[in-house]
């Protein structure tokens, strides 16, 4: 674990750099970073939600599992990229919220859980049988696709948490 | 107005909206929620909008994405406006004093008009073009308008947590 001192430091550089004075000082602006960031959570959790109930057979039975997930997994990445983007803007405007705060550190460890196992789904669907070959694999991908939603649910949760969260 | 007022009081004035207050873990976890199944409707709206549009999708019929992604849809809406009145009640008098608030309950409503609308009238024929790549003019225009006022709708919502007083 990293030295909360050293923490506090590299916050308190952040905030002396001029753009961390322009967000921090310009009233519009963390808010609609934050719509930003809101809509691509939207897009993202949407996307990988429905190949997650795909998986289910909850949705969507009549088009095959790896066309639900060419149409909607491969554009995540992109939109992980906006994410990453918005995400650090927001850091950089106030460090003290983010990097001397729990919830943060659990949402970044669950979005490295997160995006690995999103790969590891999109790889899969790229053989048209991998998750229905036999009883085993069938369960296998049913509890893939329940971590996934748990995943995405959990790094929801914890982001609106950095608020209610930030030490004083 | 009084009848309204009433109602107001008496649910600001309910247990359960003293709970949302008072709890320091309650609005956090309602407010997750909140964001959370906004995400679902927001997102799994944008598949039929960018559909209608011709931009995603076109290669499946309009019907079969509709679908596809609706039933989410629905049920995730039916979460976030339980959640969104949890924390209404808990502050009502407030949140109905924000603009941002009111910008976001008609920002609604107009996209709830939109799509009836477009069902009613713009996809009477919808049979006829539904395969097409490209739609006719009023199932575009649905789609555009469709997604622009959601994304006002997300920004308002976002608006609210920056324009409130303090409880």
């Amino acid at each position: 674990m990293v030295d909360a001192a050293i923490l506090s430091d590299v916050g308190k550089w952040l905030a002396a750099t001029s753009l961390s004075h322009t967000i921090q000082t310009t009233g519009w602006i963390i808010p609609a970073l934050q719509t930003i960031h809101i809509l691509c959570v939207a897009v993202l959790f949407s996307s990988t939600i429905l190949v997650d109930l795909r998986i289910w057979r909850l949705l969507q039975r009549d088009v095959p599992l790896p066309d639900v997930g060419r149409r909607f997994l491969p554009l995540i990445w992109p939109v992980v990229l906006v994410l990453l983007v918005t995400g650090s803007l927001l850091t950089i405007g106030e460090p003290r919220r983010s990097l001397l705060n729990t919830s943060f550190y659990i949402k970044m460890a669950l979005l490295a859980f997160a995006l690995v196992l999103t790969g590891l789904l999109q790889w899969s669907l790229s053989s048209p049988e991998f998750w229905d070959k036999d009883r085993g694999r069938r369960i296998a991908g049913r509890l893939a696709a329940t971590a996934s939603i748990l995943a995405w649910s959990g790094i929801i949760f914890a982001g609106r948490f950095i608020a209610y969260t930030q030490a004083g | 107005m009084q009848p309204f007022a009433d109602i107001i009081s008496f649910l600001e004035n309910s247990s359960i909206a003293d709970a949302v207050r008072e709890n320091d873990l309650l609005f956090p976890v309602i407010e997750s929620i909140h964001v959370l199944f906004i995400c679902l409707v927001v997102g799994s709206i944008l598949v039929v909008d960018l559909r209608l549009l011709g931009f995603a999708s076109t290669r499946w019929p309009v019907s079969r994405v509709t679908r596809a992604v609706l039933p989410l849809t629905w049920g995730a809406f039916v979460v976030a406006v339980a959640s969104g009145g949890l924390m209404f009640i808990s502050n009502a008098t407030k949140y109905l004093g924000n603009g941002f608030f009111i910008a976001k309950m008609v920002l609604i409503a107009v996209a709830g008009l939109n799509m009836v609308v477009f069902h009613f009238i713009g996809a009477r024929d919808l049979p006829k073009w539904e395969n097409d790549s490209r739609l006719p003019l009023p199932a575009r225009l649905a789609g555009g308008l469709s997604i622009l006022l959601w994304v006002a709708v997300v920004a308002c919502g976002r608006w609210i947590g920056f324009t409130m007083q303090p409880g």
